[in-house]
């Protein structure tokens, strides 16, 4: 049980901005964001907890959190809004991150809203491939799909992006 | 077109908000989570976790609690709403009715003891550290239990400021020395004039006439005593010799 809390406290600290920004470029905002890294995150304890050391051991805990966190946006979005946890104290963070150095926060929001309002099938794919640059093969792992059906849902993600292909929407 | 492959590359890049690990290692139970309260001695920090309440301080800001608190207790530490009821708790807790639940892990097991002993000195009432001693098992071990209340994590809440020295000098105070010590026992209702003047001239038990027992002073049982009644002793072969026994509720001497 110690061991396990040690490999969770861990795993916290190793990956939780890469969840928050996954949460970040799936949701659009920084509030929603924290829900679902925080969610994402007792869910995978609420796991750990029952996993035997071996797999443990073996588990590769970024896609791992992927998968998690994709299935808690799916979730919310689906309307069966999970009750999520009001962690303590826990406030929106209207500090200035350090992503200000390269992107002006407005635009930051800006973009990552545009690509929440993509349709789901092309907003995971290019959020896994160009924001969490996981390769082509980790994207369609993490996601369940076939890689061409991931590459196609990329690019076609990046085309309504561009704002180029807006006649014929997908149904 | 780069720009957007490098700006969606960027979005990558976002930092989860400050204290999201600890705040996260709060709820699932591994780290403890504090707040500012408003109590009768003034404004305290009190760390809490899943096992009870873990320490407390009167601190000039959540920055220096947090260090203290993070060397002393050694776990991660995470500011937090605190639950409803206790603000309520705490606020009975220092007025002397119900207890809290108090988590004392990291404490070695004779350090617990002594913190638990102390527990059960009643407000308004004071014992000598070598009383502690004594109650434990350890008789000989006055000095342990000196350091162990001096390193205790809960003050006001675990009552070390109920425990003085022997010979009536109030004696130190990790909760904010000597004259926080004094304050505290004042308010609690313990008359220390009385009290050092009592030890002052070599007095260590009071006994009661009517009923033939003697007690610590402070003891409740003799404080109801009218004071033509009260007679004082050096110790307790003098106590014995005048036909008192110790008080049950005090146990001023061992048995």
């Amino acid at each position: 049980m110690e061991a396990r809390e040690k490999v969770f406290e861990r795993m916290v600290h190793e990956h939780q901005d890469r969840i928050f920004a996954l949460g970040f470029a799936l949701t659009g905002n920084r509030h929603d964001a924290e829900e679902v890294a925080q969610d994402t995150f007792l869910r995978a304890y609420r796991a750990l907890v029952t996993y035997p050391p071996e797999r443990i051991r073996d588990l590769k805990q970024s896609a791992w959190l992927h998968r998690i966190a994709l299935n808690v946006v799916r979730n919310r979005v689906r309307g069966v809004k999970p009750q999520l946890v009001e962690l303590n104290g826990s406030e929106p963070d209207r500090s200035a991150g350090p992503e200000e150095d390269v992107m002006r926060r407005a635009d930051m929001v800006a973009l990552a809203a545009r690509v929440a309002g993509l349709p789901p099938r092309f907003r995971e794919a290019v959020v896994l491939h160009h924001v969490q640059e996981l390769s082509y093969d980790e994207a369609a792992a993490a996601l369940g799909q076939p890689v061409g059906t991931v590459k196609a849902n990329v690019h076609r993600g990046l085309k309504l992006l561009r704002g180029g292909d807006d006649d014929n929407s997908q149904g | 077109m780069t720009t957007l492959r490098d700006d969606l590359k960027r979005l990558g890049s976002v930092k989860a908000p400050r204290g999201f690990a600890d705040r996260l290692l709060a709820h699932v139970g591994m780290a403890d989570s504090y707040a500012r309260f408003n109590t009768v001695l003034g404004p305290v920090y009190v760390a809490w976790n899943r096992n009870g309440v873990s320490a407390a301080a009167r601190m000039a800001s959540a920055h220096e609690f947090e260090a203290w608190f993070r060397k002393d207790v050694g776990r991660q530490l995470a500011p937090a709403a605190a639950p409803p009821d206790l603000a309520e708790k705490i606020t009975d807790e220092l007025h002397g009715s119900r207890r809290l639940r108090f988590d004392l892990r990291g404490l070695t097991p004779f350090e617990q003891a002594v913190l638990r002993k102390t527990l059960e000195i009643p407000r308004g009432e004071v014992r000598p550290y070598g009383w502690i001693a004594r109650e434990i098992g350890h008789p000989a071990a006055v000095r342990a239990v000196g350091s162990a209340l001096a390193n205790n994590p809960i003050p006001y809440f675990i009552p070390c400021h109920r425990v003085v020295r022997t010979d009536g000098k109030i004696g130190n105070y990790g909760g904010g020395g000597p004259d926080a010590k004094r304050s505290i026992l004042t308010m609690e209702g313990v008359q220390l004039k009385r009290l050092e003047e009592f030890a002052h001239h070599g007095y260590r038990y009071e006994g009661v006439r009517t009923t033939r027992v003697f007690c610590l002073p402070t003891c409740y049982q003799g404080k109801a005593a009218n004071e033509r009644n009260v007679v004082r002793f050096h110790d307790e072969a003098e106590a014995r010799a005048a036909g008192y026994r110790p008080c049950k509720h005090c146990r001023p001497a061992a048995a």
